[in-house]
């Protein structure tokens, strides 16, 4: 879990209390994500518990300072050094939609295309504004605030990316579409009752078949 | 004055005749307006090169009426419509089209200078060009020695160089890495903020996104398009 790691690789530059470390993460991401600080001490109990993190000096206001441990420097080394892997196991949405839509026959797909594409490019506008308020249009981009800005920037360019990254996909598949006019599948009622467990290998029959 | 900049009217562009006639546009109507950026998408052959020779008066039109600063071009002279497009307009291309034996600075008051401007009233119109994409130390390099993000807001300024007032850009950030891609086109944004009109034609939605509006095209129809959400202009959010 990224916020775990944050916050040990935030401790891992120096000693920090419990709302020190909140507003450090929130620096460094933008406040994109925001904690609340139970999530904070809850996380920093768990990492206590697995022997990361230890409780240190106390100062004159009460501030308890958490500390790293070796083996949480050690936890944090191999998390900067492993790549994040995707999860296969959430469901794309929109992904489900457009291929569940293509096979309805008398369902126009490219009109389904076109609104995810104008909602898209929305929301592209919307990051875009967000990301250029306040900016000096001559200045070089990148190169105006300070650290913390460009930290933001970099998460706000990883939404615009994804965002593009949908947009280029939708104009894919409206291609691929356009060169596949056989793609519908009329409800085939089988009077087979469908079988427990995989399904049987893909007959002659099969609809993939039918669109070369 | 109007601030209607460019129109389109029912502009339809065919290729061949009779049966064979291939129409590469079809009815397309279009307005732009002074401080407005328009992007035109769609894919390969869609029509948007053709839609932007059009609208600089490069291309005639089947049909239909192109109508600059309320000049129809239909009615100018081919020497009027070269003056049109020497006062009035200016390409950005994906290549730059700079001249490699001209500075920086003569690249952007060439169009000046052939419209028969003194060369000191140029000079100094290329120079706040120049200055206005950041640029006002390089007017006596050569395009080789600029960077190719460097060449393209040389374009931009030779662009709107002596108030041009429509910048027509057909991918001007294909030949660019994406941060440099995203400076040039925040420096047209800021030159359009600044009172000029522009299209931009793109294939990329993220650079789509730096425009007001965007027209959708598909073999030739206008398919879809965006309004004007009337929020603030990109660049202007807190300045």
């Amino acid at each position: 879990m990224s916020v775990r790691q944050s916050l040990l690789a935030i401790l891992d530059q120096g000693p920090c209390y419990g709302y020190q470390l909140r507003a450090e993460f929130d620096r460094r991401t933008g406040s994109t994500w925001p904690l609340n600080v139970g999530q904070i001490y809850n996380t920093l109990d768990r990492l206590e518990r697995d022997g990361l993190v230890e409780k240190g000096d106390v100062d004159e206001q009460g501030h308890v300072y958490w500390q790293i441990t070796d083996a949480g420097a050690a936890e944090v080394h191999s998390w900067l050094e492993s790549p994040v892997e995707r999860g296969q196991g959430t469901r794309d949405e929109l992904a489900i939609k457009l291929a569940v839509a293509a096979t309805l026959p008398g369902v126009e797909v490219a009109d389904i295309i076109q609104s995810q594409r104008r909602s898209s490019i929305a929301h592209l506008q919307e990051l875009n504004r967000a990301k250029y308020a306040g900016d000096d249009a001559g200045g070089a981009a990148g190169t105006a605030g300070g650290a913390e800005e460009l930290a933001w920037s970099l998460v706000v360019d990883s939404m615009i990316f994804a965002a593009e990254a949908e947009v280029r996909w939708l104009d894919h598949s409206e291609q691929r579409l356009a060169m596949h006019p056989d793609h519908t599948m009329a409800l085939a009622l089988s009077t087979e009752k469908p079988r427990r467990g995989r399904p049987a290998k893909a007959e002659a029959s099969h609809p993939a078949e039918s669109v070369r | 004055m109007t601030d209607t900049v460019l129109r389109l009217i029912g502009v339809t562009q065919q290729y061949g005749i009779g049966a064979t006639a291939v129409s590469a546009l079809s009815g397309v109507d279009l307005e732009v307006r002074r401080g407005e950026l328009v992007a035109v998408m769609g894919p390969s052959g869609s029509g948007k090169s053709t839609l932007l020779a059009i609208a600089g008066g490069l291309a005639i039109p089947t049909t239909g009426e192109v109508v600059v600063e309320g000049a129809y071009l239909s009615e100018q002279s081919p020497r009027e419509l070269a003056r049109l497009r020497r006062r009035s307009l200016g390409f950005v291309f994906q290549d730059f089209n700079l001249i490699p034996t001209l500075t920086a600075l003569e690249n952007v008051t060439l169009p000046l200078e052939l419209d028969g401007f003194r060369m000191r009233t140029a000079r100094r119109a290329g120079r706040d060009a120049l200055a206005s994409v950041g640029l006002e130390d390089k007017s006596s390099s050569y395009p080789d020695d600029l960077s190719g993000g460097q060449q393209q807001r040389v374009a931009i300024a030779r662009a709107v160089v002596g108030g041009r007032r429509l910048i027509l850009a057909d991918e001007p950030t294909g030949a660019l890495d994406s941060v440099t891609g995203e400076l040039v086109l925040k420096m047209l944004r800021a030159r359009v903020d600044a009172g000029a009109a522009g299209i931009l034609v793109t294939h990329e939605a993220r650079h789509a996104a730096f425009a007001d509006r965007i027209v959708f095209l598909r073999d030739g129809r206008m398919v879809d398009e965006t309004r004007r959400d009337g929020a603030e202009t990109l660049l202007s959010g807190r300045r």
